[in-house]
């Protein structure tokens, strides 16, 4: 079992054994390897797929190239951009690790929130960014969401939210966790003026994220692969000193399970949104 | 050990009250109302009616057991979605009937296993969030032992908030901070004083309002005492016209000062 461990597939997409297309490659191109298919693509075909390799796999995509996808041209009109996380607890080695990561990265702080069109219809938007520390919800990120609902409600404009997180951010403790009260609440309250919010998760949205605004939209779908889970897979096998069910934790695992309404691909998100936000703007009953 | 740290120890000690003897020794005619109507009945987390000083509340306790036995038999206090979405139930039903609602928190965390993750751990902690923050009825929690991360928060998005002097409440336990930050589980005493779990820290946050002695803990006056402060402060809340907008702004306050608000 041991032996042929290695020619276990990688993961559900490459079991599932989806049609690679073949790859044209121009000689001297920078390529990325696949971790899906291990086949080398080379960028530019990276790019034109919306980071999605031929074979299927969606490649992480920063904050800003997402709204570019997602939202109409020169719509997004971004908001609370100047704020940022403090160091609260003066949590050893925290201020460093957010400079490194705010120069790397360019982002204040791992989420990116605003004003868009999508198919022409306003909503507020809100995109995690999972390079800077992997989207970990502190402060600053829940105070972000939790103002861009309470914008939502009173302006009565709809959300659309792309969750990407490893969960609370450590470093800022207590009031880390609070942040899932708090995004929890404002969103309640969105809810209850009759206002629609919608969530795409994507690789990987865990701990408290999961626990909190990912959860809790009225439509919830995420990307084909990603990781959507609360505890982590490798702390649920120490746990549980089981292996791990196929697929574990992947969106169409979770989908199987019940806690998704659907998986969406890149290529057809900006159309999905357009049309499920155009259903929730119409008449109602009553 | 750390000061942090030696709280930790205190707040896991095997000796200490469990939220069954809360139950027992602060109410009255404690009558217990099992599972979630959905799948199971979740014996980590113990739920029911009684009455505090001749009135009916709803009670809901996070039970870690004592023997090895009964800790087994309570899953150490680690509870799965169906015990989350039973309390969710029996709080939509004090809602319904007028009743407080009261809960005793004390767990390592939400479990960690494939069943929790199957059906849903993040989503039923999701949605007691949700749900608590418009709850129409006074919820109290009280922290007695550890208070795990988003496991312990999904019964304390309360009215007021109260922790036993060494309980503590955490993001992470020290060791998986340790673990995930200086790849060393054994730098859990560092990372216990560097997450600021203590009563102190938890108030001096606003996360909590009150910290409770511990001394006579597990005693006749102990017990007496909680259940005097329960019914004073259930009093004033269940006069309260503004409840639901002060629990928003509750947590709506908490980490917004520390948030910077102008570009480097």
């Amino acid at each position: 079992m041991a032996l042929l461990h290695f020619l276990k597939p990688k993961n559900q997409l490459e079991e599932g054994g989806r049609t690679s297309a073949p790859v044209q490659q121009d000689a001297g191109e920078p390529e990325k390897n696949c971790p899906n298919c291990h086949k080398d693509i080379p960028l530019s075909r990276l790019w034109a797929g919306g980071l999605v390799c031929p074979c299927g796999y969606h490649f992480r995509m920063k904050s800003r190239q997402r709204i570019q996808m997602i939202a109409d041209p020169d719509s997004f009109h971004e908001l609370y951009s100047e704020m940022r996380s403090g160091n609260p607890l003066r949590f050893p080695g925290y201020k460093e690790k957010a400079e490194t990561v705010r120069a790397a990265s360019g982002e204040e702080e791992a989420v990116v929130c605003g004003t868009a069109k999508i198919g022409n219809q306003n909503c507020c938007l809100f995109v995690m960014e999972p390079y800077f520390m992997m989207g970990s919800m502190g402060s600053a990120v829940g105070e972000k969401i939790t103002l861009l609902f309470e914008y939502a409600a009173e302006h009565r404009l709809p959300v659309v939210g792309f969750t990407v997180s490893g969960g609370a951010r450590m470093q800022e403790g207590l009031l880390s966790l609070m942040q899932m009260a708090k995004t929890s609440a404002a969103i309640k309250r969105h809810g209850d003026a009759g206002l629609f919010y919608l969530a795409v998760l994507t690789d990987p949205t865990t701990g408290g994220v999961t626990a909190s605004f990912a959860m809790e939209a009225d439509i919830i779908l995420a990307e084909p692969g990603a990781t959507v889970g609360f505890a982590g897979a490798r702390v649920v096998e120490q746990t549980t000193k089981k292996s791990l069910p196929k697929g574990f934790q992947k969106s169409e695992f979770v989908l199987t399970h019940g806690f998704l309404d659907g998986i969406a691909a890149r290529s057809e998100q900006k159309k999905l949104l357009s049309e499920l936000l155009a259903m929730h703007s119409g008449r109602r009953i009553s | 050990m750390s000061g942090a740290y030696s709280r930790v120890r205190q707040a896991r000690d095997n000796g200490r009250p469990t939220g069954l003897d809360y139950i027992k020794n602060i109410f009255d005619g404690f009558i217990e109302l099992h599972g979630d109507r959905r799948y199971a009945d979740d014996p980590a987390i113990v739920g029911g009616i009684a009455t505090l000083n001749g009135n009916p509340v709803t009670v809901i306790a996070i039970e870690k057991g004592h023997t090895a036995k009964e800790r087994t038999y309570r899953n150490f206090g680690a509870p799965h979605p169906e015990g989350y979405r039973k309390a969710l139930r029996l709080m939509k039903q004090a809602e319904k009937f007028g009743r407080p609602v009261i809960c005793f928190v004390d767990t390592s965390g939400a479990y960690c296993g494939v069943g929790a993750e199957e059906r849903g751990q993040g989503q039923a902690i999701a949605e007691n969030l949700l749900e608590m923050s418009t709850l129409c009825v006074p919820i109290v929690s009280v922290l007695i032992g550890e208070g795990g991360s988003g496991g312990a928060l999904a019964l304390a998005l309360a009215d007021r908030v109260w922790m036993l002097q060494n309980a503590v409440y955490s993001v992470i336990s020290p060791e998986g901070c340790a673990s995930i930050l200086w790849k060393d589980s054994s730098k859990a005493e560092t990372a216990a004083e560097s997450l600021k779990l203590t009563a102190e820290d938890a108030k001096s946050f606003g996360v909590v309002e009150r910290i409770l002695s511990e001394k006579e803990i597990g005693k006749k006056e102990f017990y007496h005492r909680i259940r005097t402060l329960l019914t004073e402060e259930i009093g004033e809340l269940a006069n309260d016209l503004d409840l639901i907008g002060k629990r928003y702004e509750r947590f709506r306050r908490i980490g917004t000062e520390t948030v910077i608000k102008e570009s480097v």
